[in-house]
């Protein structure tokens, strides 16, 4: 048994700009003998190789459109790679967006259950952690409302609060600590920090380069879905801010 | 904490995954439910409602206007008949426009995505349990005696319903994230199913008319099958049609021959809905 939580080997990942997305279009195309090019394809990954210890915090960097979100989406599993193989280790939350899976029709109570199922928790453990994620929120007697009739604040610190109280092995974040009012922030950071030294395996992907300093210890740098460096933080981000 | 080995996050084991996650399609279920009746004063009853409505039209149509209702308690044939293709159309309907209804979350959280056709098909039973409750009142109205072969056929119904709507929902819900279309070529097939199966018209009719290569076709089709076995467990065991002269006419080796062949067939649709599902489903969340 080695102590790898996250195998990353040799991962492309290619997209297809589909121009057409009728039925109709497609069939015209390939009956006029598949003449000109119905999609162009870009490669948002290319031959990335990561390993992730566990209990590692892990920071991937990269300007717009490097491939930091698709690498976690592979991982996570909601996106399959077109080559090279990404394996994990134990149970893994994603958090590509706070709040997806919150239904604006349910009220906050049956939101949690729903999200927290979706994260991988059972209802019971879900029951179990009901109130501190509550207290988390800070949301108090609103959580029997309608999440529709939230603000915008609201709604986010309850998707946040769930998403920290799901204890899994690998934790995906994707750009969400920039939720909520400075206080609020701060809480998070903490909560994240926490879950770091209970164990928890972290990759956080952000533009905030100072929270990701005072969070990880590892940072690898993509460009152009490509790795250009895997090292320290503090190397990472002088890298990426001298460009 | 690290037990487990490493796996593939992405562990596809296709409608087996659905099972280790019962609590999560209770869940969407429940939600389905909820959210399909919020703000709504009748709620749930909307599912007694539009097929009382239904009913009361077509039994207007056609068993007072065109004579039908000279057949010995046509209602109870029409009736158990339409339940059988409601339940049908509303499995398959939702489940075809449920991958791309639940984007949000195929695109952003990794769950196993059969879910989502699964728990249409489940809440399409959660409204279909009601009607089949009233058609069972109406059948004791009516003095209904049925053997145990007949219940089993009709518990064979069921079955072959839900595998071939879930199965064609499969295929569909995935073909519906790469064309839209689908949601439509789906709709037109739910238009023709009530007058693909002898639900308010007799079978023989199609065999009289159109010849035996044609009815052997028709028959084939496992809604077909499945009303009829329908017929066979509420409709032929009444009273009146059982003292009527000419008795209840069904179709020959319903049980023997029928009910395995459309057992088989709606599996072989769910096996291939299933595959084609997994074949496609590496793309859901970049297509959508």
């Amino acid at each position: 048994m080695g102590s790898e939580a996250i195998v990353v080997e040799n991962v492309s990942k290619r997209f297809n700009l589909r121009h057409t997305r009728s039925l109709k279009e497609t069939v015209v195309w390939l009956l006029k003998g598949r003449r000109g090019d119905l999609s162009s394809t870009f490669m948002a990954l290319d031959g990335v190789d990561i390993n992730v210890e566990v209990g590692e915090s892990v920071a991937l960097l990269g300007l717009n459109g490097s491939g930091k979100s698709t690498l976690l989406k592979l991982i996570s599993g909601v996106m399959t790679t077109d080559s090279g193989t990404v394996r994990t280790r134990g149970k893994v939350a994603g958090l590509i967006e706070v709040g997806a899976g919150f239904h604006p029709d349910l009220t906050g109570r049956e939101n949690v259950f729903l999200n927290g199922v979706i994260l991988g928790m059972t209802e019971k453990e879900t029951a179990e952690r009901f109130d501190a994620i509550v207290e988390f929120s800070e949301i108090g007697k609103f959580i029997d409302t309608e999440v529709k009739f939230y603000s915008s604040g609201m709604f986010l610190r309850l998707a946040f609060a769930v998403a920290v109280h799901t204890n899994p092995d690998v934790f995906l974040i994707d750009e969400i600590l920039s939720v909520g009012d400075e206080p609020f922030q701060k809480k998070c950071l903490a909560r994240v920090q926490e879950l770091r030294d209970s164990g928890c395996t972290l990759v956080v992907v952000s533009h905030d380069l100072d929270m990701v300093s005072k969070v990880c210890d590892r940072g690898v740098v993509l460009r152009q879905g490509k790795k250009v460096a895997d090292g320290p933080i503090g190397e990472a981000v002088s890298l990426l801010r001298e460009g | 904490m690290s037990q487990d080995a490493l796996a593939a996050p992405d562990k596809g084991g296709g409608l087996f995954d659905v099972l280790r996650r019962r609590d999560l399609l209770r869940l969407i279920v429940r939600k389905e439910l909820k959210v399909r009746y919020r703000s709504s004063v009748l709620g749930l009853l909307w599912s007694y409602v539009k097929p009382g409505v239904q009913f009361v039209v077509f039994y207007f149509a056609l068993g007072v206007f065109l004579g039908l209702n000279k057949q010995p308690n046509f209602v109870i044939y029409m009736f158990s008949g339409i339940i059988l293709v409601n339940y049908f159309s509303e499995a398959f309907g939702q489940a075809t426009r449920s991958v791309v209804a639940n984007a949000a979350l195929v695109k952003k959280i990794y769950l196993p995505r059969e879910l989502f056709p699964v728990a249409s098909v489940w809440v399409a039973i959660v409204h279909f349990l009601p009607q089949m409750l009233i058609l069972l009142v109406a059948c004791f109205f009516f003095g209904w005696t049925p053997t145990i072969p007949q219940l089993i056929g009709a518990a064979g119904a069921f079955v072959i319903v839900t595998m071939l709507s879930l199965g064609l929902g499969l295929f569909f819900a995935a073909a519906n994230v790469l064309f839209r279309d689908s949601e439509n070529i789906v709709d037109l097939m739910l238009m023709m199913a009530t007058w693909f199966s002898p639900v308010l018209y007799a079978w023989y009719l199609v065999r009289d008319t159109l010849g035996e290569t044609f009815y052997f076709f028709y028959q084939l089709n496992p809604m077909t099958i499945a009303v009829e076995l329908f017929h066979a467990a509420f409709w032929s065991p009444t009273s009146a049609v059982r003292l009527a002269p000419e008795g209840a006419r069904l179709p020959e080796n319903l049980l023997s021959l029928w009910l395995p062949v459309g057992l088989l067939i709606s599996l072989l649709i769910l096996a291939v809905g299933q595959s084609a599902f997994r074949r496609l489903e590496g793309r859901f969340a970049q297509e959508l």
